[in-house]
């Protein structure tokens, strides 16, 4: 997506992200009826106003807790939500009732369970499945209801374990910096050539709950409580936790958390021991020789090392 | 109020006492830290130094020491630091040039800074958390995030007794209470709700103050440069909140600036055009880029920043000390809140402005280092213009970075942008008063 028409919303030294998005708005490629963003960042927070500024429907700020470790955020982050449905009640005119949110829950309980196994899969035998391959099985599930990427996942499970696919020797790694803007599938591609991706924070926000949500009770406290008890954690964790040998860490340009990330995050890892590499990216690079390279030194330097 | 003076020592006061409470400020830090006396590093936007000055914490605002740099015009010393310690050029200065202040162990031109014994800090710029875990990291100190929900849709705002305004002061206020036994175990001190009261009246004469200072700049001619003497104005807003100096300071700066609106003086410019200023001033160069503006005739009779550095306090939002607490979180929430509107919605607060300020022209200034305030800007501006015809320029530098500041591009954009002022005035006064023309550079 070239950013013609929301580049003159933004100002220089930005992520491609926030244009991009908005890009997907202002050319008419996805039609919308309601615009839901949050504070992941700066640019994030600021894209709700811009949005807002230049389309007909409704757009705003789902204002999840930064403080986390608050008591009550659990309390705050239930009544967030519940403004969040009576939002989305007046965008689709239709009352959202518990039963609704307890049938959506058990569909992305569903999903998360799928996708656990498919990184469980890729954490077992990495050799089945690339990088890249794994990537564009999750990302689907973005575009297409879950109900229907539930069935596609249960479908294609089951012939990944199967796959004849020859055992490679290769460094066994973690993929981070994938939060938000979205390497380019050659990117991934590229990394697959040389290394196992044993685990990666690619599309987190669809794996961020760890585990079933209860179906039992009132729904969107089971979701606060999920949200800020049971979900994802840092990359060290992510290593150990997957029997990585090293981590790959990356950030998109002009990415401020992820920028910031990188300098806490290589000290961890300095810290703990683990090798790592560390790299920029963009969602529009074509050009990944010079990171194949750098790359495959690295890991020839894990080898021999 | 201070007793009467004459004329020539009212004016300029609040300059001159403005700066030698900025030294009185470092002095006090710099004592801090010799003796290891435990401190609190804050923000701008949400300081809450009511609340820590009942614990005697000074207080740190490691982004005024950042800018201090730029001013001084040592910045690139500091980022170059801070980028050879593993940080990108493409993020905040303030955080580079404050990283490199902490591994030379607090040395600033302005003196030297305690380490830090917590950090206090709200949301207002995500940046702020991931710089409060880079001390959490080097200093192994409690780090609190007092989180503060910003407004969900430009116009939404929700006001006390609404529901969802309530789940929000709740949620605010049952951060401070839990942030209170940590400030006791830092700090060796008790919780005194009376001297929290003390504190939170003195902000209330502080912050009355800001709002009638920014609202008497709709005098003509205005009676302060917004990116100039209101920066010094804003350092005494933030460092002084809730102490008897910031309230007196700000008493004394309304008195100035009525005489100085009753009796016509304005600042040192022969004013002939009033501007609003959008964004963060470029301090690499700070008074040169000022210049550019001063020389042409140019004076800034508001800025954005005014409101969102202060925290908001341009609201002039005044607790009520009989509910300290529940006080204390609602205006956290609504002085925050305002200060990210200030950043993310500022259009209509521009709008508003344009008449009653008689602004002739809108400078918007996005900076490299700051997403916060910079992403939206362009579209703000769109947004403006489609609202008003009012000539407007848009220049990019930075804060902090020199490098991405280039004097001679600056110049020139500016010039052009007083050419057309110039060229409006001399068209709109050949013309029958009802026609427009478009414009913006």
């Amino acid at each position: 997506v070239e950013p013609t028409h929301a580049d003159s919303r933004f100002g220089s030294y930005l992520c491609s992200i926030v244009k991009t998005s908005l890009e997907l708005a202002l050319s008419d490629r996805v039609r919308m009826d309601l615009f839901v963003t949050h504070p992941i960042c700066d640019a994030a927070r600021n894209l709700a106003a811009v949005w807002g500024r230049n389309v007909p429907y409704p757009c705003e700020i789902l204002y999840l807790p930064q403080n986390a470790n608050a008591r009550h955020a659990p309390v705050y982050l239930r009544g967030e939500y519940d403004r969040l449905r009576r939002t989305i009640e007046r965008a689709t005119g239709r009352t959202v009732t518990d039963a609704d949110l307890v049938r959506s829950v058990r569909v992305f309980n569903e999903n998360r369970a799928l996708l656990r196994a498919l990184y469980a899969l890729r954490r077992e035998s990495p050799w089945l499945l690339g990088a890249h391959e794994a990537y564009a099985l999750v990302a689907v599930g973005g575009m297409i209801p879950r109900e229907e990427h539930n069935a596609l996942l249960r479908h294609v499970l089951p012939l990944l374990g199967d796959r004849q696919v020859p055992r490679q020797d290769k460094v066994r790694v973690v993929f981070e910096g994938g939060f938000c803007e979205q390497p380019p599938l050659d990117l991934l591609r590229a990394i697959a050539r040389s290394c196992d991706v044993v685990d990666d924070d690619l599309l987190i926000g669809m794996r961020w709950i760890l585990d079933e949500v209860p179906v039992n009770g009132d729904p969107l406290g089971a979701l606060a409580h999920a949200y800020l008890e049971r979900s994802s954690y840092s990359p060290v964790q992510r290593v150990q936790a997957s029997g990585a040998q090293a981590a790959i860490v990356t950030a998109a340009k002009m990415c401020e958390p992820g920028l910031e990330e990188q300098v806490g995050y290589t000290r961890a890892l300095e810290h703990a021991g683990v090798p790592f590499f560390v790299s920029e990216f963009e969602e529009n690079m074509t050009s990944f020789e010079q990171l194949e390279v750098q790359l495959e030194t690295f890991v020839e330097n894990l080898l021999f090392d | 109020m201070t007793q009467a003076m004459d004329a020539p020592a009212l004016v300029g006061r609040g300059n001159n006492d403005g700066a030698q409470l900025f030294r009185q400020w470092f002095e006090g830090l710099g004592e801090a830290a010799d003796t290891g006396r435990p401190s609190a590093y804050v923000f701008v936007m949400g300081s809450l130094c009511e609340l820590l000055r009942v614990f005697d914490l000074p207080v740190v605002f490691p982004e005024i020491n950042s800018l201090q740099t730029a001013v001084r015009r040592v910045a690139h010393e500091y980022l170059n630091e801070a980028e050879d310690y593993g940080y990108s050029p493409d993020i905040c200065g303030y955080v580079k040039a404050d990283v490199a202040a902490q591994l030379r162990g607090g040395s600033l031109p302005m003196g030297k800074i305690p380490k830090p014994s917590i950090a206090v800090y709200t949301n207002a710029c995500n940046t702020y958390i991931k710089w409060a875990e880079i001390w959490e990291r080097m200093y192994r100190i409690p780090v609190a995030t007092i989180d503060i929900p910003g407004t969900r849709a430009e116009g939404g705002q929700t006001w006390p007794g609404h529901p969802d305004f309530e789940n929000d002061r709740m949620y605010v206020e049952a951060q401070l209470r839990e942030l209170i036994p940590t400030l006791e175990h830092v700090s060796g001190m008790r919780f005194d709700v009376d001297r929290l009261r003390e504190a939170m009246t003195h902000a209330n004469t502080l912050a009355r103050g800001w709002q009638q200072v920014l609202e008497l700049n709709r005098s003509r001619p205005s009676v302060f440069n917004a990116l100039t003497d209101g920066t010094i104005y804003l350092g005494v807003a933030n460092g002084f909140r809730g102490a008897p100096e910031g309230a007196a300071y700000f008493t004394d700066l309304v008195e100035e600036m009525t005489y100085k609106a009753a009796n016509g003086i304005g600042t040192l410019t022969d004013e002939q055009y009033r501007l609003s200023f959008v964004g963060v001033p470029c301090y690499p160069i700070f008074r040169r880029f000022s210049e550019m503006f001063t020389e042409q005739g140019g004076t800034f009779v508001t800025s954005t920043y005014l409101n969102f550095a202060s925290g908001g306090a341009n609201l002039g939002y005044e607790y009520d000390v009989r509910r300290p607490l529940e006080s204390l979180a609602e205006g956290l929430l609504i002085g925050v809140r305002d200060a990210m509107d200030s950043m993310f919605h500022q259009t209509r607060v521009i709008l508003n402005q344009l008449d009653p300020f008689g602004v002739d022209g809108v400078v918007y200034h996005p900076i490299k280092s700051c997403r916060t305030v910079s992403t939206g800007l362009a579209d703000s501006r769109r947004a403006l213009l489609a609202a008003r015809d009012v000539p407007s320029l848009f220049i990019e530098s930075d804060m902090m970075d020199r490098r991405v500041v280039s004097e001679a591009q600056l110049k020139n954009r500016i010039d052009a942008f007083f050419e057309g002022l110039a060229s409006r005035r001399t068209q709109a006064s050949a013309r029958p008063a009802d026609s427009h023309l478009p414009t913006g550079d």
